[in-house]
């Protein structure tokens, strides 16, 4: 079983952002950087398929050259190998990687039986590359699966929605994006960082393309401080909690 | 013209489309909506409701259940046919993947989740990023704009129409479209019978909880709300409750009447998911918190005393 995990790095931001001066990306200087949770259990996913089944995992990311450290660090749990399609560091539109990620998949000696992607990459959150690669690959594919088995050639795969779960099938060669939950990714080992400074990182070059989606800037969301009401300290609050959740009509 | 994809469960309508409708007539007074698969026919009257003249309905042989490729085949051939300026959807993972894979077809762009659109040439967006915590203002380089409308961006208003008129097609599908296949629905993981989507009422608890033992607290006063329970992802990723239960940008997207979050720090992401409910109230020992300002009311104190206090005061006041 040959898989390909795609991921993407991101900044890793927690409670408030920054914008650059020119207003058109996250202020990084004091960020980390990682990889969407979605895009963690892919991997994850990855490892577990390749442990039970035998085969290669492999991992793909369009990005600066920094992001070779994502691949490393996931490289680490367990993967076998890893190419880079490097960028000057601006991002691009997801026409321009998906078609440089099709390129590179093609470019691949390895016939993938299983292609994953996150549900959504954790910054754009375009919902879309996943889906321009299986046309443009002729694969199908199923989204946002949450718990997913490899049988027989099939990929059976589960999806949560409002009103419960959908079962899908699709036979192998098939793209599958998974959601955060579908397992719980595990730490690198010491061993595992170790081996992962000597696999391969492959480095390629793409040719940019004018970006159909293109983005001019970006604004931090208006969040007002709501400027909470503080009820009190402790259980001697709760009185007055009562009275809000009478007021609202939480309590009847 | 406006061309609005509306996604239905077997005929049931899916609300968000509600709100996809009212905000295509924000922006062009023609619209026409557009279903895919039988059953449908029934929206009839709720799309011209919400402003469609005209309700355009794929049906096919093969398309017996949600097959998100054979959509985008047909979205296709009807964008062909009558040549709307634009196509939307909801910002659904449904009208999000139906949508990606008509612009997949016709390899144009796709903006998801849009709080703003303005038609022209380029078409221009704002698009919600990082879970709605950043706006992009985007220009899209099309002449078909494809876009989706993110959740809650606009209430949906109904107007004093009259049932659309139904046109019903049958598109030219491939077997590829049919590929992947559902095979079976299970009903859904509840806490107490309420799922987090549709509850009125969430209890959340993030890290301050402590360890699973804990949520027996939160499931009680949940059940007395008549509401569901909820959590951050610290806690899900801890294994101490099941994955169905987060809430935030990679968990469930809420909006209930009231949303207790009980020691959760405030994280942007855990914030996307939570924003939008209609009262907030913050449990937490941290005054600094910062989940306080997006809070209504807020106790400062630890929830181990302040939820068991708070469960009985509302059964005494309850009587
Ligand atoms: C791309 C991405 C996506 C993510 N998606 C999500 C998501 O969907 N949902 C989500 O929740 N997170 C998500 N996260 C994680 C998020 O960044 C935070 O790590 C997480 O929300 C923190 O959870 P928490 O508030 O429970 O924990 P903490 O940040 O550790 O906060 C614990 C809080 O509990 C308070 N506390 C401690 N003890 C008590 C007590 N006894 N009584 C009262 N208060 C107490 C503390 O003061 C503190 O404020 C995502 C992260 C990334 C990078
Ligand atoms: N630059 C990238 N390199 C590799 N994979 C990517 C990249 N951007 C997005 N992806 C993958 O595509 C998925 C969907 O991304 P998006 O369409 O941006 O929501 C992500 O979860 C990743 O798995």
């Amino acid at each position: 079983m040959d898989v390909l995990v795609c991921l993407k790095r991101v900044p890793l931001a927690g409670g408030t952002l920054m914008l650059t001066p020119d207003s058109r990306d996250i202020e990084t200087k004091h960020l980390g950087f990682g990889i969407s949770p979605h895009e963690e259990n892919a991997v994850e996913a990855g490892v577990q398929l390749v442990e039970q089944m035998g085969g290669t995992l492999t991992l793909l990311t369009l990005g600066p050259s920094d992001a070779e450290e994502q691949l490393r660090s996931q490289l680490a749990i367990g993967a076998t190998r890893a190419v880079l399609i490097e960028t000057d560091g601006q991002e691009w539109d997801p026409q321009g990687t998906a078609a440089a990620l099709v390129d590179a998949i093609n470019g691949e000696e390895t016939k993938f039986d299983l292609i994953i992607f996150g549900a959504e990459s954790a910054d754009s959150a375009g919902y879309q590359i996943h889906i321009r690669v299986a046309h443009a690959l002729n694969l199908p594919v199923i989204t946002n699966v949450k718990s997913m088995k490899i049988e027989n050639g099939v990929a059976h795969c589960e999806r949560v929605v409002p009103n419960g779960r959908e079962h899908y099938e699709a036979p192998l060669p098939a793209i599958v994006t998974v959601r955060d939950g579908l397992n719980i990714p595990r730490y690198p080992s010491v061993p595992g960082r170790m081996q992962a400074r000597k696999k391969t990182v492959d480095m390629k070059k793409a040719e940019t393309r004018i970006p159909k989606l293109e983005k001019v800037t970006l604004a931090l969301a208006p969040s007002k401080d709501k400027g909470a009401q503080i009820l009190g300290k402790g259980a001697e609050a709760v009185p007055a909690l009562v009275d809000v959740l009478k007021q609202i009509g939480a309590i009847a | 013209m406006i061309l609005v994809l509306v996604d239905h469960d077997r005929g049931e309508i899916d609300p968000l489309s509600l709100r996809a409708l009212t905000a295509a007539r924000k922006i062009d007074q023609s619209i026409e909506a557009v279903v895919i698969g039988s059953q449908a026919e029934c929206l009839a009257g709720i799309v011209g409701q919400y402003g469609a003249t005209t309700l355009h309905v794929a049906t096919h042989a093969a398309i017996t259940d949600y097959t998100p490729m054979a959509s985008g085949r047909a979205l296709k051939e009807l964008v062909e046919k009558l040549k709307p300026a634009a196509v939307l959807a909801a910002g659904s993972p449904r009208g999000n993947e139906q949508l990606a894979h008509l612009a997949a077809f016709l390899d144009i762009p796709m903006a998801a989740e849009c709080s703003e659109i303005t038609l022209g040439s380029p078409h221009h967006v704002l698009r919600a990023r990082w879970g709605g915590n950043l706006i992009e203002s985007a220009n899209v380089h099309a002449q078909l704009l494809v876009a989706t409308i993110v959740s809650f961006s606009v209430e949906p208003e109904s107007v004093s129409g009259a049932a659309a008129k139904v046109v019903a097609f049958e598109p030219a599908l491939q077997p590829e479209d049919f590929v992947v296949k559902i095979l079976q629905r299970d009903s859904g993981e509840t806490s107490g019978g309420i799922t987090l989507i549709d509850a009125k009422v969430i209890v959340s608890g993030g890290r301050g909880v402590g360890g699973p033992a804990g949520f027996g607290n939160l499931e009680e006063l949940a059940t007395l709300l008549g509401g569901a329970v909820g959590c951050s992802r610290v806690v899900t990723s801890s294994g101490w409750r099941p994955h169905a239960e987060q809430v935030g940008q990679t968990g469930t997207k809420v909006a209930p009447d009231l949303y207790i979050a009980a020691g959760i720090s405030g994280a942007m992401q855990h914030i996307a998911g939570m924003k939008n409910s209609k009262t907030i109230v913050v449990i937490n020992t941290d005054p600094e918190a910062p989940i306080l300002r997006y809070a209504d009311y807020a106790i400062i104190g630890d929830l181990h005393q302040v939820i068991p206090a708070l469960t009985s005061a509302i059964r005494q006041a309850k009587g």
